[in-house]
């Protein structure tokens, strides 16, 4: 399997150091397959709490190899500026999704299973279904 | 007819307000927010008016496309792309044209503010900026004056409200009591709107 089928995550956070922790986090857990790319783009461009659109665009585009791109989001800002970006049409990269998924659970899940080198509907039905695993 | 140069004034009468207002707007935003709302749009505003000087767009609908954008890339905070999203709705319903009537002004902001609730997915009694924007749409058909009357009135409405949306839900039943930061700076939106108009 060539590294062009692989889908691209991003994972934003409206804090750099949880967004890269999870990165680190999901890419350990993936283990032994193909290398996922996966790119971090939290707070602002400041270094601040927040969210960048910039940081956003940048990093689906540096992980975008063709099949598509799944964005992940913590909460509030982070989610609207991705839809507000998908809205805009031209600003990430063709067959980019906005995830519905738990950040944490969600992006082990989105990585470990793009790892597998499935497409973007399964990675996103892996994202998503993490939801129904309940801890109580 | 309400030309290019209207909305220029209108974006640049918003900025200078959101800077006079930064304080209160931060000061509302503190007990049931992240106590960053009035510096997030300051940022916004003040990059809103750089760009409109640098490029100079030459008709309604440009310059808002142009501010809604500058506003979704700058400002870091939820309020980015919720004004992003009204302004840049507003500016596609605008379409091309060189100048605009008030009705079709009052149409196309309808748009916008249908589309941030979508984005938002916040209703009339959320206590959100909605509160303000949709009573200022309902009265912008009379005047400018009164849609100011209406977005100060819908933002003060809130006060009594228990915030569905954004980081205030989080704090349930403390948000009441509390005059919602978004529906007061969409006051100030409305209020630049009218001054823009010599209202």
């Amino acid at each position: 399997m060539s590294d062009e089928q692989l889908v691209g995550i991003v994972l934003v956070s409206h804090s750099a150091e949880v967004a890269a922790s999870v990165a680190e986090l999901a890419k350990g857990l993936a283990g032994g397959g193909p290398v996922v790319p996966v790119a971090p783009a939290g707070g602002t461009e400041g270094g601040g709490l927040g969210t960048s659109s910039e940081l956003i665009a940048a990093a689906a585009a540096s992980v975008d190899r063709g099949a598509g791109v799944a964005v992940l989001t913590d909460l509030g800002s982070a989610v609207l500026t991705v839809k507000a970006l998908l809205a805009e049409g031209d600003e990430l990269p063709e067959r980019t999704r906005l995830v519905d998924a738990p950040f944490v659970e969600g992006a082990v899940a989105a990585v470990v299973t793009a790892s597998t080198g499935a497409d973007l509907a399964a990675v996103e039905a892996a994202a998503t279904e993490a939801y129904t695993y309940r801890k109580v | 007819m309400l030309d290019a140069d209207f909305f220029r004034r209108w974006m640049t009468a918003t900025a200078a307000s959101v800077d006079r207002e930064a304080e209160r707007l931060t000061a509302l935003d503190s007990p049931i927010g992240d106590a960053d709302h009035g510096s997030n749009l300051q940022r916004g505003f003040t990059a809103v008016v750089a760009v409109l000087e640098k490029e100079a767009p030459g008709t309604p609908g440009a310059v808002l496309t142009l501010a809604g954008r500058q506003l979704i890339s700058t400002v870091g905070g939820a309020s980015g792309p919720l004004y992003g999203t009204l302004l840049r709705r507003t500016g596609k319903a605008l379409g091309d044209a060189g100048e605009v009537g008030a009705e079709q002004l009052t149409e196309a902001l309808r748009t916008g503010v249908d589309a941030v609730m979508t984005l938002g997915g916040a209703a009339p009694g959320d206590a959100t900026m909605i509160d303000a924007l949709v009573p200022a749409v309902d009265a912008l058909g009379d005047s400018f004056a009164a849609a100011r009357t209406a977005a100060e009135e819908g933002a003060v409405a809130t006060t009594p409200l228990q915030a569905r949306k954004g980081r205030a839900s989080y704090v349930g039943e403390r948000s009441i009591g509390h005059q919602d930061p978004g529906a007061t700076s969409a006051a100030l939106l409305i209020a630049a709107l009218a001054e823009a108009a010599g209202e």
